[in-house]
């Protein structure tokens, strides 16, 4: 690995600008997250971040909406824009050249969108559409599910938010979400790739220095106390989701439960690949992953599979997850190891998959790691240390969502409800 | 960057795309055999194979295989298409050996009878879960309706049917006589010790037994039609259009692309303009795909059910109004700077790149770099945009659509059959 060096600036106005120059690669990359997420939508209005995040594109600064995206193009830039819980992010990766002409367009997507009102109906019916798909697409709205009973309100809403919701909202209400969340205090800004700091430094100072602060916007989080919620579709699998509590990146242990979640999980020889495909063939599609969110966390499982097989599927998880509790190999820890390192170092072949993780370390942490600090904490990692986690946090009180023709049998005791 | 090859005495083809700056390094044994090389009998079978590979060989038990793939980091898959199947590794350099020993190794598999078994049940598990999936099998339906008898309108996956009915020694009989090593490309990109390769390649394969493998390369038909399938589940409508395009060995093909990404590109083409932006669809694109003797343009639509007849008169418009007035200038420019773009950014990872490298290679034994391939798009002119247009008609199209519509274009819809 060559030496790596990240660069950080927080601007008066509260921008935080990162870099991580890569001057072996030809591409640049940004990722722009405003603390514009879904977790702001007015009750009344879930879908509203989503319908901002569609009428921002449609023309800024001088540019009206072909403009932008033509530029864009003429740029060989190739972009991005999704509404997550917490912020509203946009990205983009192109060759490096063209990386501080598309940075002026997006300083004026978040600082000086137009939101035409002409433009207001069709920017509804793009985000209707987008709602309307994600209801044929199972697996998502299985995972929707598990993250409303993990997490309650608004951390576990659907980003693309609800029919009504869009359906009520008016142009104000654009106006207003924009103006109360698109501000630069909260806004993380990282570019990695072939990029020189002193000039990036200058020239984002020049485009977002003048960008005005505003107050910060309070989500009233709601939380639930639903375990379990099996919704009724006509379908050839059955699609299960399991999840249960874990902590977030932040915390001191994330890598002890990553790593446990990866011995479930990561590669074919994974206890979840092994014992649910390959030993039952009960699925084609087996995983569990780890989701944080700054201050807490979740482990998610997934595995589609075959009506008359639901039932058998979900009891091999969950003995899987249960059976988690009482340790890992060493030769399953060696093989994860192996695996997250060689990770590591692909990232260094591509500029938009850093500067993504490196926006991510801020959010969650205030500060990147390194390679070569996330080596040492793997480095670090032990049986030992993994197993004392997992003795003190046994997955447990498991949430429980399911998509088929039938329900099924949920095992007495095994999430807090009825426990 | 080098590119270096060699070629065994029983016929396997050793290349590579030598970077000796690269991160990593990826590997891929891509083997001719694809669902057009099979009977209607034994559809399916490619694919079912390429699970079986990974189930062992006479010294490594399939737990062998994916313990070994994860020890050394490796990001590992493989996929077949109607044309190829492809295995494939990325890594850190300093395990090319053991990648390539356990490559070679299990590219010579078993096929024991029990793994056959549990391995059919996997590969009905990924039936169904297409089955789930948008848009439905409409992309199968299409290409078996456009094609006919024709070897391409032979389903990759096949259907639970025809593999419930496959035997191992059918496949053992298809493998005896397609993985011949004269029908196999070994291709590697990135970080690359050629002379070890070839030595060791020589040791782990050469003593392959070579066998003729031939394939039948027929012309396709022009076929015309409208297919309405019937899924009450379904939220939205699914429409895959197919026409004619060039094939594999036509220089053709490049214009082909421009003309693809001009009016189907999923941002800023003449179908975005006319049905993304405006929210008439939630998807609408079209991209064109070789293969060997022929090739094909593909539109993809998906929107409320109430709208298809609408859109598909649209994406009619739109194709005629081409076909009438080809493309602008500043399309031209736009879709070349686009493509160029995607060009560089998908190189930079040796593990993307080992596909378009692999892939020239298998198909019609050359090699370009990716500057070569840039001039070439360069290169393209209106003219030979318009040309393409004159040559292939994209108003003759096959069309298949999925969704809760119970009519369309006056053709009432037909229940869905079972996958």
């Amino acid at each position: 690995m060559e030496n790596q060096s990240i660069h950080h600036h927080t601007f008066d106005n509260g921008l935080v600008l990162l870099a991580e120059p890569m001057s072996w690669l030809e591409s640049a990359a940004f990722a722009l997250l405003v603390p514009a997420g879904c977790n702001y939508d007015p009750g009344e209005r879930l879908g509203l971040a989503n319908l901002v995040c569609e009428m921002v594109q449609r023309g800024c600064g001088s540019r009206d909406s072909r403009q932008f995206i033509n530029d864009l193009e003429l740029l060989g830039a190739d972009t991005s824009a999704s509404v997550a819980n917490a912020h509203t992010s946009f990205g983009g990766a192109m060759p490096a050249d063209s990386l501080i002409e598309a940075l002026q367009i997006y300083a004026d997507v978040v600082q000086r969108p137009l939101l035409p009102e002409d433009q207001f109906e069709d920017a509804r019916l793009v985000c209707t559409q987008e709602i309307r798909s994600l209801e044929d697409d199972l697996p998502q709205r299985v995972f929707h599910q598990l993250r409303q009973m993990r997490y309650g309100d608004p951390y576990g809403r659907k980003t693309c938010g609800e029919f009504a919701g869009v359906q009520a909202a008016t142009a104000d209400d654009v106006q207003s979400f924009f103006h109360g969340t698109y501000r630069p205090n909260g806004a993380i800004l990282s570019v990695a790739g072939n990029v020189q700091w002193p000039e990036l430094l200058a020239q984002v100072e020049r485009m977002f220095g003048d960008w005005q602060p505003r107050q910060a916007a309070m989500a009233i989080p709601t939380p639930t106390s639903e375990t379990c919620r099996q919704v009724s579709v006509e379908a050839s699998q059955t699609h299960i989701g399991i999840g249960y509590a874990s902590v977030p990146y932040s915390h001191p242990d994330y890598f002890q439960a990553r790593g446990a979640v990866g011995v479930l999980s990561d590669g074919m020889s994974s206890r979840l690949f092994t014992e649910v495909r390959e030993n039952r063939g009960l699925a084609y599609a087996v995983f569990a992953s780890c989701h944080s969110l700054r201050d807490r966390g979740s482990v998610m499982c997934y595995a589609g599979t075959s009506t008359e097989r639901a039932q058998e599927t979900l009891d091999v998880l969950l003995a899987e997850l249960i059976k988690l509790a009482d340790g890992i190999r060493e030769d399953e820890l060696a093989r994860l190891k192996a695996k997250i390192k060689s990770g590591l170092v692909m990232q260094q072949e591509s500029s938009s998959s850093r500067s993504t993780s490196v926006a991510a370390d801020w959010y969650h942490l205030g500060r990147v790691r390194t390679m070569d600090e996330l080596v040492g904490i793997l480095d670090g990692l032990s049986c030992e240390s993994i197993n004392r986690y997992l003795a003190a946090h046994p997955p447990s009180d498991f949430t429980i969502a399911t998509l088929g023709v039938k329900p099924l049998e949920i095992p007495f005791g095994i999430s807090s409800a009825q426990a | 960057m080098e590119f270096r090859q060699h070629k065994l005495d029983n016929g396997l083809e050793i290349i590579a795309e030598c970077n000796p700056q690269a991160y990593s390094t990826a590997l891929g044994f891509f083997v001719k055999a694809g669902s057009r090389d099979e009977t209607d009998q034994l559809n399916g079978v490619s694919h079912f194979l390429e699970h079986m590979v990974f189930k062992g060989t006479p010294t490594r038990s399939a737990a062998d295989v994916n313990r070994e793939l994860d020890e050394i980091g490796s990001m590992s898959n493989a996929f077949t298409t109607e044309e190829q199947t492809v295995y494939y590794a990325a890594f850190l350099p300093e395990y090319q050996g053991q990648a390539v020993a356990l490559l070679s190794d299990i590219l010579r598999p078993s096929l024991r009878e029990e793994d056959f078994a549990m391995e059919k049940k996997v590969i009905l598990e990924e039936i169904a879960k297409y089955d789930d999936q948008p848009p439905y099998g409409a992309h199968d339906r299409c290409m078996v309706a456009h094609f006919q008898s024709h070897p391409l309108g032979r389903i990759v996956l096949g259907s639970t049917q025809s593999v419930s009915a496959l035997t191992r020694q059918q496949m053992l009989d298809y493998f005896r006589s397609r993985y011949s090593p004269s029908n196999i490309v070994v291709a590697l990109t990135g970080r690359v010790d050629f002379p070890r390769l070839v030595e060791q390649l020589d040791r782990c394969c050469g003593d392959w037994e070579p066998f003729e493998a031939p394939r039948q390369i027929l012309p396709a038909a022009d076929h015309q039609g409208l297919d309405v399938y019937y899924k009450e589940s379904s939220v939205q409508q699914y429409i895959v259009q197919i026409a004619n395009g060039p094939a594999v060995e036509d220089d053709h093909r490049y214009a082909a692309r421009v003309l693809g990404t001009v009016l189907g590109d999923d941002s800023g083409s003449r179908m975005f303009w006319e049905l993304i932006d405006t929210g008439l669809a939630e998807s609408a694109a079209l991209g064109s795909y070789e293969f060997q003797g022929t090739g094909l343009f593909m539109t993809y639509l998906s929107c409320a059910p109430e709208d298809t007849q609408a859109n598909l008169d649209t994406v009619r418009q739109i194709i005629e109004q081409a076909q009438r007035d080809g493309v602008t200038d500043e399309e031209l420019r736009q879709a070349k700077s686009k493509i160029l773009s995607h060009l560089v950014l998908q190189s930079e990872r040796p593990a993307n790149r080992l596909f378009s490298v692999g892939n020239n290679w298998l198909q019609h034994r050359v090699y370009r770099t990716v500057r070569q391939t840039m001039d070439r798009y360069q290169q393209i002119t209106r003219d030979d945009v318009h040309a393409i247009l004159q040559r292939y008609p994209l108003t003759h199209t096959t069309t298949v659509t999925v969704g809760p519509q119970t009519e369309v274009n006056g053709i009432a819809a037909r229940p869905l059959p079972a996958a």
